[in-house]
């Protein structure tokens, strides 16, 4: 534990030796490409591939109507709504898929999908979600029986009264409008997936970019159980996958389309989306509407908070939240401070856009209310003159106060908010960027600091509340020990790059003394990996890193008794150091780990279990509560509006760390993720739905001239539930960077009357933003 | 239609039969199999794909592979020697500049122009000498440190503490 050890895993990847997806090159292999609706909202008339059929190589074009024969023309989502494979009669957002074109080569498929001739009768899409509402609008899911408007769901939590009566009497009340842009998690690798089946076995392996396999098996199972893919039938394999970010969660129409054309065809079906492909109508993350309203007194305490969203989930809700969370953990949007009343409530709509929303970094949402809570609590200390930095210092739930339980019903395990903001304020000198803010502004310069003292909430989850189609949130470990003292330790989860391979080995190493480069870690083979609900929403170290350690710690009893045996000493005369066994008084008298393993097999004591091999299915008590402390300084050049992040300093708390290297390299990473919304990323669609920046030419995913040098620390509240205090991490820079960068862009804003902008906050924006404030 | 090719890869030479619209990356990947070089994009934008044509870094994407006839390609397979690890590959390595190890070929490719033209870059200089590869997991950070190592190792001069800086 806390050893930066190098990743086992580089000396595949600096080697160009990692193993992904479109590597797979598999005998007698097919290609398939897919036709896409240029339209938004069209019947399709017909579908001719007469011409497609002719060119050399095309084997065969698929349509909804041929998927119809075996009711695969549609799948469920993970929420529950439902989602078509291939249309049969209308497409409901551009980019749709509409037809599949098989054949022998990549190139010859390219072709094919030219070929086929699609006729569409276009019709007037639903694109603004508010509209979607108008009792006007025309009703989208007709496929829906009874369906007489585009609303999916109502949510709410907190008290409505209580907040009511605390809003009327309130001395200070601040509200804001603000939309957190639709996104897309934009892995450089794209999804695909090589699908074989083999018909004399009648068994299906499928290759694919997912983030968690096991989950997949069960669903594909299900979906395609009455063919014959009954769940021991089907293996999935997650290769190396080359960044999932969420995006790799949910089932795409192309892995089922590939299944069953391989189903149908016997041979391997390859399917690699292209990035145009991938950004267009892969889940889209985010595309929260938020009104947010904070209570408080004039002298800056904090006493409510009430967020009303409207969540556009484009043609179906195809997020990838646990099933009793339709708007995932949005309720920590209550923030790291120490008041009582709040109410959230979200309406959920359908519109002619490509469907999700994925937890993008994020632990359900925890992004979007995050920036609300953030940004609003900004605008307080605006609206009352305080100095952000002194209000959040004043209204932090104090350390002693943990457990806490938060007004929508969590109960943060523990956060020490104060050392973090102090540690931030102290690293970036924060009394003298504000002097020397008071100067330039004197000068009429624009500079600004902002800042995003945040708590996540991750780890999903407790089996009591959380579930994906039933299945119950825990995660896994088995490991499985040679009897020459080496080990091999098989997870649920699955890495896109976070390092499990080392920081895996590196607990178990912790635990049982075994050095962690005798530790080989897989993932990501549902025919030898334990079941488990796969890798997002940092869940990895909360669940299954929680499994290794529990998992370790049934072998090191076991380790106790053998040991016990063969120093001929009762168990309680054994004192553990990592490695070995010895006698209390008489540390001569000992036995390795090692020597303890080999007896297991060779001599272990009779009446028990020969071998030293333990699983482990973690069912967390509570989630984990990481927090956060960041701070943002930009210079802004008032005649272009052009925004310089000059410093960006994050500290974050995330319990015990297991590799300072990797950690920190998670919150590099995800930092220049939370850039990206900040200032340049989101998904424009036009009032046709036609999407205005679906390929990486005007996607702007930041480069390194982009990214700034982030400045990172770290304080230590470790989980106390945790068997090794550890929270999770990935996710927390992409949820606590942005509203740190907004924060800081208003604030450099704010002598002109400016409260709130919209992310992405681009030149553009600030430059039209202090004209109409009439800066010259 | 088929042309024949003859491209040297990582010194080894490859006379191929090549559809004139093949793509270079294609054929670096499925008929050599070198599935080192990967594709990120379809616009030239991200750099998942980047080799070396005759020395110079170039968008296998965005190459015919009949322009590389008679030419010489280096790609990531050919980086190591009998003596060990690139430095650049070390530089990676030792200072966690790949997370999900996607991008990381093109970023080495790109990397070992760079320093070919500029063996002592500043930081900036390496930043916007990198900036057609994108990197969506690692923030950058320690991709510019792991260049500034391989550039102290290649000059012969003692390389920077790989230690992170996270206090």
């Amino acid at each position: 534990m806390g050893h930066s050890i190098k990743r086992k895993e580089d000396v595949r990847f600096i080697q160009g030796k990692g193993h992904y997806v479109d590597d797979i090159q598999l005998p007698g292999m097919l290609h398939m490409d897919i036709v896409r609706s240029p339209y938004a909202y069209a019947k399709i008339k017909s579908i001719n591939a007469e011409e497609a059929l002719k060119i050399p190589g095309v084997i065969a074009v698929v349509t909804g109507r041929d998927l119809e024969k075996y009711n695969l023309h549609w799948m469920p989502t993970l929420m529950s709504d439902t989602q078509m494979v291939l249309p049969t009669d209308t497409v409901m957002y551009q980019a749709q898929e509409v037809a599949a074109v098989i054949a022998t080569d990549r190139y010859a498929a390219r072709d094919g999908k030219e070929a086929v001739m699609v006729e569409y009768e276009p019709m007037k899409p639903v694109i603004d979600p508010y509209k979607a509402l108008d009792p006007e609008a025309p009703v989208l899911r007709t496929d829906k029986e009874g369906k007489k408007d585009n609303h999916i769901w109502h949510w709410e939590v907190g008290d409505r009264d209580a907040t009511e009566k605390l809003f009327s009497e309130a001395e200070v009340v601040v509200k804001e409008q603000m939309h957190i842009p639709r996104i897309h998690v934009a892995s450089i690798e794209t999804c695909g997936c090589v699908a074989d089946y083999d018909k004399v076995n009648n068994h299906l392996t499928m290759y694919m970019t997912t983030q968690a396999p096991h989950a997949i098996r069960t669903v594909i199972a299900l979906v395609a159980g009455h063919v014959g893919l009954t769940e021991e039938k089907v293996r999935v394999v997650s290769p190396d996958i080359g960044g999932g970010f969420g995006g790799k969660v949910p089932v795409y129409p192309g892995y089922v389309i590939a299944i069953a054309v391989s189903f149908l065809v016997g041979k391997p079906v390859k399917w690699v989306e292209d990035r145009s492909e991938n950004l267009q109508a892969d889940s889209f993350a985010r595309d929260y509407h938020i009104t947010a309203e904070m209570a408080g007194t004039k002298d800056g305490k904090i006493l409510g908070t009430r967020f009303k969203i409207l969540a556009d989930h484009g043609y179906t809700d195809a997020a990838a939240n646990p099933s009793k969370f339709p708007t995932g953990m949005f309720s920590i949007g209550t923030g790291s401070y120490d008041y009582q009343t709040a109410f959230m409530e979200a309406d959920a709509v359908y519109t002619n856009k490509p469907p999700g929303g994925v937890a993008y970094r994020c632990s359900f949402r925890v992004t979007e209310a995050v920036h609300a809570i953030e940004r609003i609590t900004d605008r307080f200390a605006f609206e009352i003159g305080k100095d952000p930095a002194e209000l959040r210092m004043q209204n932090f739930i104090k350390k002693e106060d943990f457990p806490w339980k938060s007004p929508t019903g969590w109960e943060y395990d523990s956060g020490d908010y104060h050392a973090g903001l102090k540690k931030a304020m102290e690293a970036v000198g924060y009394e003298e960027l504000r002097k020397e803010q008071a100067e330039k502004r004197k000068r009429g310069e624009l500079m600004g600091i902002g800042i995003s003292t945040f708590t996540e909430i991750v780890g999903a989850g407790p089996s009591k509340d959380f579930d994906i189609l039933g299945i119950k949130m825990f995660d896994s470990a088995e490991i499985r020990v040679h009897p020459t003292g080496k080990a091999i330790a098989r997870f649920g989860t699955k890495s896109q790059g976070q390092g499990h391979e080392t920081t895996y080995a590196q607990i178990i190493a912790e635990e049982l003394g075994i050095p962690a480069e005798h530790i080989q870690v897989e993932e990501g083979d549902t025919d030898t990996a334990p079941y488990g609900l796969g890798t997002y929403a940092s869940r990895s170290t909360p669940t299954a890193g929680a499994a290794a350690a529990v998992a370790a710690r049934k072998l090191r009893d076991k380790a106790r008794k053998i040991a016990a045996y063969l120093l001929e000493v009762s168990e309680d005369d054994l004192e553990w150091e990592p490695g070995k066994f010895f006698v209390k008084g008489a540390p001569e008298k000992a036995k390795t780990i090692q020597e303890i393993v080999f007896a297991a097999y060779t001599n272990h004591p009779q009446g028990m279990e020969v071998s030293f091999e333990a699983t482990h299915y973690y069912d967390p008590p509570n989630l984990t509560f990481p927090s956060g402390a960041y701070i943002c300084v930009v210079d802004i050049d008032k005649d272009t509006g052009e925004i310089k992040v000059r410093r960006f300093v994050a500290i974050d708390d995330c319990g015990n760390i297991i590799n300072p290297m990797i950690v920190q390299g998670q919150v590099h990473g995800g930092l220049t993720q939370g850039i990206a919304p900040a200032m340049y990323e989101e998904l424009i669609y036009d009032e046709d739905g036609n999407i205005l920046n679906g390929t990486f030419m005007d996607y702007l995913v930041p480069t390194a001239v982009e990214s700034p040098n982030w400045e990172t620390g770290h304080t230590v509240t470790p989980s106390p539930h945790h068997p090794i205090g550890a929270k999770g991490v990935g996710e927390s820079p992409t949820v606590g960077a942005p509203p740190a960068i907004a924060n800081a862009i208003v604030d450099a804003l704010s002598p002109y009357g400016i409260t709130h902008l919209d992310i992405p906050i681009t030149p553009y924006k600030v430059w039209k933003a202090l004209r109409e404030k009439g800066v010259e | 239609m088929k042309k024949q090719i003859t491209i040297s890869v990582n010194g080894e030479k490859h006379t191929l039969e090549v559809e004139p619209r093949e793509l270079l990356v294609h054929v670096i990947r499925e008929k050599l199999r070198l599935t080192g070089t990967h594709i990120g994009c379809d616009t030239s934008s991200c750099g998942a794909c980047t080799v070396l044509l005759n020395g110079k870094s170039i968008k296998s994407c965005t190459v015919l592979a009949i322009q590389a006839n008679g030419k010489e390609i280096s790609t990531v397979e050919g980086l190591a020697t009998a003596e060990g690890l690139h430095p650049l590959q070390e530089g990676f390595k030792e200072n966690h500049g790949l997370h999900c190890g996607f991008c990381t070929p093109g970023m080495l490719m790109r990397a070992v122009e760079l320093l070919e033209h500029n063996p002592n870059p500043s930081e900036e200089e390496i930043r916007w000498g990198i900036a057609g590869n994108l990197c969506r997991c690692t923030g950058y950070n320690n991709i510019v440190k792991a260049i500034q190592y391989a550039g102290a190792k290649m000059r012969g001069e003692e390389t920077p503490s790989t230690e992170p800086e996270f206090v």
